[in-house]
Protein backbone atom coordinates (compact mmCIF):
# COMPACT_ATOMS: atom_id res chain seq x y z
CA UNK A 1 0.00 0.00 0.00
CA UNK A 2 2.87 2.30 0.84
CA UNK A 3 4.54 1.43 -2.43
CA UNK A 4 1.32 2.33 -4.16
CA UNK A 5 1.22 5.64 -2.30
CA UNK A 6 4.78 6.37 -3.41
CA UNK A 7 3.86 5.63 -7.02
CA UNK A 8 0.80 7.85 -6.78
CA UNK A 9 3.00 10.63 -5.42
CA UNK A 10 5.48 10.18 -8.25
CA UNK A 11 2.73 10.55 -10.82
CA UNK A 12 1.05 13.40 -8.97
CA UNK A 13 4.28 15.35 -8.79
CA UNK A 14 5.01 14.82 -12.45
CA UNK A 15 1.61 16.24 -13.24
CA UNK A 16 2.36 19.14 -10.89
CA UNK A 17 -0.36 18.39 -8.37
CA UNK A 18 1.77 18.05 -5.27
CA UNK A 19 3.19 21.57 -5.12
CA UNK A 20 1.75 22.72 -1.76
CA UNK A 21 2.65 19.39 -0.16
CA UNK A 22 6.14 19.63 -1.57
CA UNK A 23 6.75 23.16 -0.35
CA UNK A 24 5.56 22.17 3.13
CA UNK A 25 7.97 19.23 3.16
CA UNK A 26 10.82 21.34 1.85
CA UNK A 27 10.18 23.89 4.58
CA UNK A 28 10.34 21.07 7.10
CA UNK A 29 13.74 19.84 5.94
CA UNK A 30 15.12 23.34 5.51
CA UNK A 31 16.44 23.42 9.11
CA UNK A 32 18.44 20.28 8.35
CA UNK A 33 19.99 21.98 5.34
CA UNK A 34 20.67 25.05 7.46
CA UNK A 35 22.30 22.94 10.16
CA UNK A 36 24.65 21.35 7.65
CA UNK A 37 25.44 24.65 6.06
CA UNK A 38 26.17 26.61 9.22
CA UNK A 39 29.53 25.04 10.21
CA UNK A 40 30.99 25.61 6.75
CA UNK A 41 29.84 29.18 6.73
CA UNK A 42 31.10 29.69 10.26
CA UNK A 43 34.57 28.57 9.24
CA UNK A 44 34.72 31.04 6.40
CA UNK A 45 33.32 33.89 8.46
CA UNK A 46 35.74 33.05 11.29
CA UNK A 47 38.54 33.26 8.76
CA UNK A 48 37.28 36.72 7.87
CA UNK A 49 37.01 37.76 11.50
CA UNK A 50 40.56 36.73 12.31
CA UNK A 51 42.18 38.09 9.18
CA UNK A 52 44.82 40.66 10.00
CA UNK A 53 44.30 44.40 10.12
CA UNK A 54 46.77 44.90 7.29
CA UNK A 55 44.95 42.42 5.14
CA UNK A 56 41.64 44.11 5.80
CA UNK A 57 43.15 47.49 5.10
CA UNK A 58 44.55 46.34 1.79
CA UNK A 59 41.26 44.77 0.83
CA UNK A 60 39.38 47.89 1.82
CA UNK A 61 41.71 49.99 -0.31
CA UNK A 62 41.30 47.69 -3.24
CA UNK A 63 37.53 47.69 -2.93
CA UNK A 64 37.48 51.46 -2.69
CA UNK A 65 39.52 51.77 -5.87
CA UNK A 66 37.29 49.30 -7.57
CA UNK A 67 34.19 51.17 -6.48
CA UNK A 68 35.58 54.42 -7.82
CA UNK A 69 36.24 52.88 -11.20
CA UNK A 70 32.83 51.24 -11.29
CA UNK A 71 31.08 54.44 -10.28
CA UNK A 72 32.80 56.35 -13.03
CA UNK A 73 31.78 53.70 -15.50
CA UNK A 74 28.24 53.75 -14.19
CA UNK A 75 28.09 57.51 -14.68
CA UNK A 76 28.77 56.96 -18.33
CA UNK A 77 26.38 54.06 -18.40
CA UNK A 78 23.48 56.24 -17.26
CA UNK A 79 23.95 58.63 -20.17
CA UNK A 80 24.44 55.75 -22.57
CA UNK A 81 21.25 54.16 -21.35
CA UNK A 82 19.32 57.35 -21.92
CA UNK A 83 20.82 57.67 -25.36
CA UNK A 84 19.97 54.09 -26.15
CA UNK A 85 16.36 54.59 -25.12
CA UNK A 86 16.18 57.75 -27.21
CA UNK A 87 17.64 56.05 -30.26
CA UNK A 88 15.35 53.08 -29.85
CA UNK A 89 12.53 55.60 -29.67
CA UNK A 90 13.62 56.92 -33.04
CA UNK A 91 13.68 53.37 -34.39
CA UNK A 92 10.24 52.81 -32.91
CA UNK A 93 11.22 49.75 -30.89
CA UNK A 94 10.78 49.30 -27.21
CA UNK A 95 13.46 47.91 -24.96
CA UNK A 96 13.54 46.59 -21.45
CA UNK A 97 16.17 48.09 -19.23
CA UNK A 98 16.72 47.66 -15.57
CA UNK A 99 16.01 44.63 -13.47
CA UNK A 100 15.30 44.36 -9.81
CA UNK A 101 17.60 42.23 -7.76
CA UNK A 102 17.81 40.74 -4.34
CA UNK A 103 20.73 39.08 -2.64
CA UNK A 104 20.30 35.52 -1.43
CA UNK A 105 22.77 33.42 0.51
CA UNK A 106 23.83 30.05 -0.84
CA UNK A 107 23.57 27.19 1.63
CA UNK A 108 26.61 24.99 1.43
CA UNK A 109 24.93 21.65 0.95
CA UNK A 110 25.41 19.00 -1.68
CA UNK A 111 22.00 17.72 -2.66
CA UNK A 112 22.82 15.15 -5.28
CA UNK A 113 26.27 14.50 -6.73
CA UNK A 114 25.15 14.36 -10.35
CA UNK A 115 23.07 17.47 -10.43
CA UNK A 116 24.21 20.99 -10.02
CA UNK A 117 21.57 22.44 -7.82
CA UNK A 118 22.10 25.11 -5.18
CA UNK A 119 19.85 25.91 -2.26
CA UNK A 120 19.45 29.58 -1.46
CA UNK A 121 17.86 31.10 1.60
CA UNK A 122 15.21 33.22 -0.11
CA UNK A 123 11.95 31.67 -1.15
CA UNK A 124 8.40 32.44 -2.11
CA UNK A 125 8.04 34.70 0.90
CA UNK A 126 10.44 37.08 -0.81
CA UNK A 127 8.66 36.74 -4.13
CA UNK A 128 11.02 34.22 -5.69
CA UNK A 129 9.34 32.15 -8.36
CA UNK A 130 10.07 29.19 -10.60
CA UNK A 131 12.24 29.91 -13.67
CA UNK A 132 13.49 33.13 -12.18
CA UNK A 133 17.01 34.01 -13.37
CA UNK A 134 19.81 33.98 -10.83
CA UNK A 135 23.04 35.93 -11.30
CA UNK A 136 26.36 36.04 -9.57
CA UNK A 137 28.50 39.13 -9.23
CA UNK A 138 30.15 38.56 -12.59
CA UNK A 139 27.74 36.54 -14.68
CA UNK A 140 24.71 34.33 -15.01
CA UNK A 141 24.49 31.50 -12.49
CA UNK A 142 21.27 29.66 -13.31
CA UNK A 143 17.56 29.67 -12.75
CA UNK A 144 15.20 28.68 -9.96
CA UNK A 145 13.54 25.32 -10.46
CA UNK A 146 11.62 25.00 -7.21
CA UNK A 147 10.56 27.30 -4.44
CA UNK A 148 9.37 26.75 -0.92
CA UNK A 149 8.31 29.59 1.38
CA UNK A 150 11.77 29.81 2.92
CA UNK A 151 14.18 28.49 0.32
CA UNK A 152 14.64 27.94 -3.38
CA UNK A 153 16.53 25.47 -5.53
CA UNK A 154 18.68 26.93 -8.27
CA UNK A 155 19.68 24.87 -11.30
CA UNK A 156 23.12 25.97 -12.49
CA UNK A 157 23.77 26.71 -16.15
CA UNK A 158 26.38 23.93 -16.18
CA UNK A 159 23.91 21.20 -15.19
CA UNK A 160 23.59 18.74 -18.04
CA UNK A 161 19.85 19.37 -18.19
CA UNK A 162 20.18 23.10 -18.60
CA UNK A 163 20.41 25.12 -21.79
CA UNK A 164 20.64 28.88 -22.00
CA UNK A 165 20.08 30.96 -25.15
CA UNK A 166 23.18 33.08 -25.76
CA UNK A 167 24.70 35.26 -28.42
CA UNK A 168 28.28 36.09 -29.20
CA UNK A 169 28.86 39.62 -27.96
CA UNK A 170 31.22 40.44 -30.83
CA UNK A 171 28.88 39.73 -33.75
CA UNK A 172 25.47 38.81 -32.38
CA UNK A 173 25.63 35.16 -33.47
CA UNK A 174 22.85 33.36 -31.60
CA UNK A 175 22.96 29.83 -30.23
CA UNK A 176 22.24 27.77 -27.13
CA UNK A 177 24.84 26.94 -24.48
CA UNK A 178 24.11 23.67 -22.72
CA UNK A 179 25.63 22.42 -19.51
CA UNK A 180 28.07 19.55 -19.44
CA UNK A 181 27.81 18.50 -15.83
CA UNK A 182 31.20 20.01 -15.05
CA UNK A 183 31.27 23.25 -13.12
CA UNK A 184 33.72 24.95 -15.48
CA UNK A 185 32.35 23.91 -18.84
CA UNK A 186 29.52 24.78 -21.18
CA UNK A 187 29.11 23.27 -24.63
CA UNK A 188 27.75 24.97 -27.75
CA UNK A 189 26.63 22.01 -29.84
CA UNK A 190 24.40 23.79 -32.34
CA UNK A 191 26.96 25.75 -34.34
CA UNK A 192 28.02 24.89 -37.88
CA UNK A 193 31.67 24.29 -38.65
CA UNK A 194 31.94 27.59 -40.46
CA UNK A 195 30.39 29.71 -37.68
CA UNK A 196 32.24 32.90 -36.84
CA UNK A 197 33.31 32.12 -33.31
CA UNK A 198 36.75 32.07 -31.79
CA UNK A 199 38.40 31.53 -28.41
CA UNK A 200 38.04 34.55 -26.17
CA UNK A 201 34.59 35.53 -27.43
CA UNK A 202 32.20 36.62 -24.71
CA UNK A 203 28.80 34.96 -24.73
CA UNK A 204 25.93 37.05 -23.37
CA UNK A 205 22.30 36.17 -22.78
CA UNK A 206 20.23 36.78 -25.89
CA UNK A 207 16.89 37.04 -24.13
CA UNK A 208 15.36 34.59 -26.58
CA UNK A 209 13.84 32.11 -24.15
CA UNK A 210 12.07 34.84 -22.22
CA UNK A 211 13.62 33.72 -18.95
CA UNK A 212 16.97 35.48 -18.86
CA UNK A 213 17.04 39.21 -19.57
CA UNK A 214 19.25 40.02 -22.57
CA UNK A 215 22.80 41.31 -22.40
CA UNK A 216 24.28 39.63 -19.32
CA UNK A 217 27.60 37.80 -19.58
CA UNK A 218 27.36 34.01 -19.44
CA UNK A 219 30.67 32.51 -20.53
CA UNK A 220 33.82 33.01 -22.53
CA UNK A 221 34.71 30.67 -25.37
CA UNK A 222 37.83 28.68 -24.56
CA UNK A 223 38.11 26.13 -27.31
CA UNK A 224 36.87 25.83 -30.89
CA UNK A 225 37.46 22.66 -32.86
CA UNK A 226 35.71 22.81 -36.22
CA UNK A 227 37.87 20.66 -38.44
CA UNK A 228 36.37 17.83 -40.42
CA UNK A 229 32.81 17.88 -39.11
CA UNK A 230 29.67 19.79 -40.07
CA UNK A 231 29.27 20.95 -36.48
CA UNK A 232 31.79 22.95 -34.57
CA UNK A 233 32.83 21.65 -31.19
CA UNK A 234 32.86 24.73 -29.01
CA UNK A 235 33.63 24.78 -25.29
CA UNK A 236 33.10 27.79 -23.05
CA UNK A 237 33.84 28.59 -19.42
CA UNK A 238 31.18 30.32 -17.30
CA UNK A 239 32.07 33.86 -16.31
CA UNK A 240 30.70 33.41 -12.79
CA UNK A 241 32.86 31.23 -10.56
CA UNK A 242 30.21 28.62 -9.88
CA UNK A 243 32.33 26.67 -7.39
CA UNK A 244 32.93 29.67 -5.14
CA UNK A 245 29.44 31.10 -4.86
CA UNK A 246 28.39 32.36 -1.45
CA UNK A 247 25.85 34.97 -2.45
CA UNK A 248 23.75 35.17 -5.56
CA UNK A 249 21.31 37.71 -6.94
CA UNK A 250 17.72 36.82 -7.67
CA UNK A 251 16.58 38.90 -10.59
CA UNK A 252 13.14 40.18 -11.46
CA UNK A 253 12.78 41.37 -15.03
CA UNK A 254 10.72 44.46 -15.47
CA UNK A 255 7.38 43.38 -16.77
CA UNK A 256 6.66 46.51 -18.79
CA UNK A 257 9.09 47.77 -21.42
CA UNK A 258 10.35 51.33 -21.25
CA UNK A 259 8.08 53.56 -23.34
CA UNK A 260 9.36 54.93 -26.60
CA UNK A 261 9.28 58.52 -25.44
CA UNK A 262 11.38 58.49 -22.28
CA UNK A 263 9.96 59.97 -19.12
CA UNK A 264 12.04 62.20 -16.88
CA UNK A 265 15.28 60.49 -15.89
CA UNK A 266 14.26 59.75 -12.31
CA UNK A 267 11.50 57.41 -13.44
CA UNK A 268 13.61 55.68 -16.04
CA UNK A 269 16.37 54.93 -13.60
CA UNK A 270 14.03 54.01 -10.78
CA UNK A 271 14.03 50.28 -10.33
CA UNK A 272 17.68 49.52 -10.94
CA UNK A 273 18.48 47.76 -7.70
CA UNK A 274 15.78 47.87 -5.17
CA UNK A 275 14.26 45.31 -2.89
CA UNK A 276 11.05 46.80 -1.59
CA UNK A 277 9.12 46.77 -4.82
CA UNK A 278 10.31 43.29 -5.71
CA UNK A 279 7.39 41.47 -4.17
CA UNK A 280 4.87 43.47 -6.14
CA UNK A 281 6.87 43.05 -9.30
CA UNK A 282 7.21 39.31 -8.93
CA UNK A 283 3.47 39.18 -8.84
CA UNK A 284 3.43 40.58 -12.33
CA UNK A 285 5.89 38.01 -13.55
CA UNK A 286 3.94 35.19 -12.08
CA UNK A 287 0.68 36.17 -13.68
CA UNK A 288 2.38 36.67 -17.01
CA UNK B 1 6.50 1.69 32.96
CA UNK B 2 10.17 1.10 32.40
CA UNK B 3 9.40 -0.69 29.17
CA UNK B 4 7.38 2.25 27.89
CA UNK B 5 10.19 4.62 28.78
CA UNK B 6 12.67 2.35 27.03
CA UNK B 7 10.65 2.32 23.84
CA UNK B 8 10.30 6.08 23.96
CA UNK B 9 14.05 6.39 24.35
CA UNK B 10 14.57 4.13 21.38
CA UNK B 11 12.22 6.22 19.28
CA UNK B 12 14.10 9.37 20.19
CA UNK B 13 17.42 7.76 19.49
CA UNK B 14 16.16 6.54 16.11
CA UNK B 15 14.83 9.98 15.20
CA UNK B 16 18.04 11.73 16.19
CA UNK B 17 20.26 9.23 14.39
CA UNK B 18 18.17 9.45 11.22
CA UNK B 19 18.40 13.23 11.38
CA UNK B 20 22.16 12.87 11.63
CA UNK B 21 22.09 10.53 8.64
CA UNK B 22 20.21 13.14 6.62
CA UNK B 23 22.82 15.72 7.50
CA UNK B 24 25.59 13.36 6.42
CA UNK B 25 23.72 12.80 3.20
CA UNK B 26 23.89 16.45 2.13
CA UNK B 27 27.30 17.23 3.58
CA UNK B 28 29.14 19.68 1.27
CA UNK B 29 32.05 17.44 0.31
CA UNK B 30 34.48 18.21 -2.50
CA UNK B 31 33.14 16.81 -5.78
CA UNK B 32 35.58 13.89 -5.92
CA UNK B 33 34.47 12.69 -2.49
CA UNK B 34 30.81 13.54 -2.98
CA UNK B 35 30.38 10.76 -5.54
CA UNK B 36 31.47 8.31 -2.83
CA UNK B 37 29.11 9.62 -0.15
CA UNK B 38 27.03 6.55 0.72
CA UNK B 39 23.30 6.59 1.30
CA UNK B 40 23.60 7.14 5.05
CA UNK B 41 19.86 7.41 5.58
CA UNK B 42 19.22 3.96 4.20
CA UNK B 43 22.16 2.46 6.11
CA UNK B 44 20.78 3.83 9.36
CA UNK B 45 17.28 2.72 8.47
CA UNK B 46 18.42 -0.85 7.76
CA UNK B 47 20.34 -0.92 11.01
CA UNK B 48 17.26 0.16 12.93
CA UNK B 49 14.97 -2.21 11.07
CA UNK B 50 17.27 -5.11 11.93
CA UNK B 51 17.58 -4.42 15.62
CA UNK B 52 14.18 -3.03 16.55
CA UNK B 53 11.70 -4.21 13.91
CA UNK B 54 8.86 -3.46 16.31
CA UNK B 55 9.55 0.28 16.25
CA UNK B 56 11.05 0.95 12.85
CA UNK B 57 8.96 -0.48 10.09
CA UNK B 58 7.59 0.26 6.67
CA UNK B 59 5.73 3.40 7.69
CA UNK B 60 8.89 4.94 9.13
CA UNK B 61 10.80 4.00 6.00
CA UNK B 62 8.17 5.64 3.83
CA UNK B 63 8.11 8.87 5.81
CA UNK B 64 11.89 9.05 6.06
CA UNK B 65 12.08 8.42 2.32
CA UNK B 66 9.70 11.27 1.70
CA UNK B 67 11.85 13.60 3.78
CA UNK B 68 14.92 12.44 1.90
CA UNK B 69 13.17 13.26 -1.36
CA UNK B 70 12.45 16.77 -0.21
CA UNK B 71 15.95 17.10 1.19
CA UNK B 72 17.76 16.08 -1.97
CA UNK B 73 15.33 17.71 -4.40
CA UNK B 74 14.09 14.49 -5.97
CA UNK B 75 10.61 13.90 -7.29
CA UNK B 76 8.51 13.15 -4.23
CA UNK B 77 8.14 9.42 -3.80
CA UNK B 78 11.41 8.26 -5.30
CA UNK B 79 13.19 7.52 -2.06
CA UNK B 80 9.91 6.70 -0.31
CA UNK B 81 9.38 3.91 -2.80
CA UNK B 82 12.97 2.69 -2.66
CA UNK B 83 13.25 2.71 1.12
CA UNK B 84 9.91 1.02 1.64
CA UNK B 85 10.85 -1.76 -0.75
CA UNK B 86 14.25 -2.25 0.85
CA UNK B 87 12.91 -2.27 4.40
CA UNK B 88 10.23 -4.76 3.34
CA UNK B 89 12.91 -7.14 2.08
CA UNK B 90 14.91 -6.38 5.18
CA UNK B 91 12.03 -7.40 7.44
CA UNK B 92 11.55 -10.65 5.55
CA UNK B 93 15.16 -11.69 6.01
CA UNK B 94 15.65 -9.98 9.36
CA UNK B 95 15.74 -13.15 11.56
CA UNK B 96 18.62 -14.54 9.52
CA UNK B 97 20.38 -11.33 8.56
CA UNK B 98 20.70 -10.24 12.17
CA UNK B 99 22.90 -13.12 13.14
CA UNK B 100 25.05 -13.29 10.05
CA UNK B 101 28.73 -12.50 10.51
CA UNK B 102 29.51 -8.89 9.72
CA UNK B 103 31.14 -9.57 6.35
CA UNK B 104 28.19 -11.53 5.07
CA UNK B 105 25.86 -8.90 6.48
CA UNK B 106 27.76 -6.16 4.67
CA UNK B 107 27.45 -7.96 1.36
CA UNK B 108 23.70 -8.37 1.78
CA UNK B 109 23.35 -4.75 2.80
CA UNK B 110 25.25 -3.76 -0.34
CA UNK B 111 22.70 -5.75 -2.29
CA UNK B 112 19.89 -3.87 -0.54
CA UNK B 113 21.64 -0.56 -1.24
CA UNK B 114 21.86 -1.40 -4.91
CA UNK B 115 18.17 -2.28 -4.98
CA UNK B 116 17.37 1.17 -3.58
CA UNK B 117 19.86 2.82 -5.92
CA UNK B 118 18.30 1.03 -8.86
CA UNK B 119 14.79 2.08 -7.86
CA UNK B 120 15.88 5.72 -7.58
CA UNK B 121 17.72 5.42 -10.90
CA UNK B 122 14.70 3.92 -12.57
CA UNK B 123 12.21 6.50 -11.29
CA UNK B 124 14.68 9.26 -12.08
CA UNK B 125 15.18 8.24 -15.70
CA UNK B 126 11.48 7.87 -16.13
CA UNK B 127 11.19 11.53 -15.26
CA UNK B 128 13.49 12.68 -18.03
CA UNK B 129 16.83 13.85 -16.62
CA UNK B 130 19.30 11.08 -17.12
CA UNK B 131 22.08 9.72 -15.00
CA UNK B 132 24.54 8.07 -17.35
CA UNK B 133 27.65 8.26 -15.21
CA UNK B 134 28.95 4.95 -13.94
CA UNK B 135 30.11 6.74 -10.80
CA UNK B 136 26.43 6.77 -9.80
CA UNK B 137 26.89 3.23 -8.47
CA UNK B 138 29.99 4.00 -6.38
CA UNK B 139 28.07 4.79 -3.15
CA UNK B 140 27.10 1.11 -3.01
CA UNK B 141 30.76 0.21 -2.56
CA UNK B 142 31.33 2.90 0.06
CA UNK B 143 28.07 1.84 1.72
CA UNK B 144 29.42 -1.69 1.94
CA UNK B 145 32.49 -0.36 3.70
CA UNK B 146 30.50 1.99 5.94
CA UNK B 147 28.02 -0.66 7.10
CA UNK B 148 30.15 -2.22 9.90
CA UNK B 149 30.83 1.25 11.26
CA UNK B 150 27.16 2.26 11.23
CA UNK B 151 25.93 -1.04 12.64
CA UNK B 152 28.49 -1.23 15.43
CA UNK B 153 28.16 2.35 16.58
CA UNK B 154 24.36 2.22 16.51
CA UNK B 155 24.44 -1.10 18.40
CA UNK B 156 26.65 0.49 21.02
CA UNK B 157 24.21 3.38 21.40
CA UNK B 158 21.22 1.07 21.56
CA UNK B 159 22.86 -0.94 24.32
CA UNK B 160 23.62 2.24 26.22
CA UNK B 161 20.00 3.30 25.95
CA UNK B 162 18.71 -0.02 27.14
CA UNK B 163 17.35 -1.73 24.07
CA UNK B 164 17.92 -5.37 23.35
Amino acid sequence: MLVLAACVLLVAERKGLAVPFRSALTSLVYPVQQAVSVPTRLVSSAREAFSSYAGLFAENQRLRDEQLILKTRLMKFATLEQENIRLRGLLETSFKVGEQMQIAEVLSVNLFPFEQVLVVNKGARFGAHVSQPVFGATGVVGQIVRVSPVSAEVLLITDSNHGIPVQVNRNGLRTVAVGTGQLDQLALPYLSGSADIQPGDLLVTSGMGGIFPPGYPVATVTDVAAQGSPFAKVVATPVARLDLLREVLLVWSKADPVPRVPEPPSAALGGATHTEASAANSHDTRTR
Amino acid sequence: MTRARGSLGIRWLAAVSLLLAMMLRILPLPPSLATFNPDWVLLFLISWALSTPAHIGLATAWIVGLFTDALTARTLGQHALAYTAVIYVCQRIQPRLRFYPLVQQSLLVALLLSVSRFLVFWTQNGRGPEITDNAYWLPIVSGLLAWPLVQNSLDLLRRRFGAH
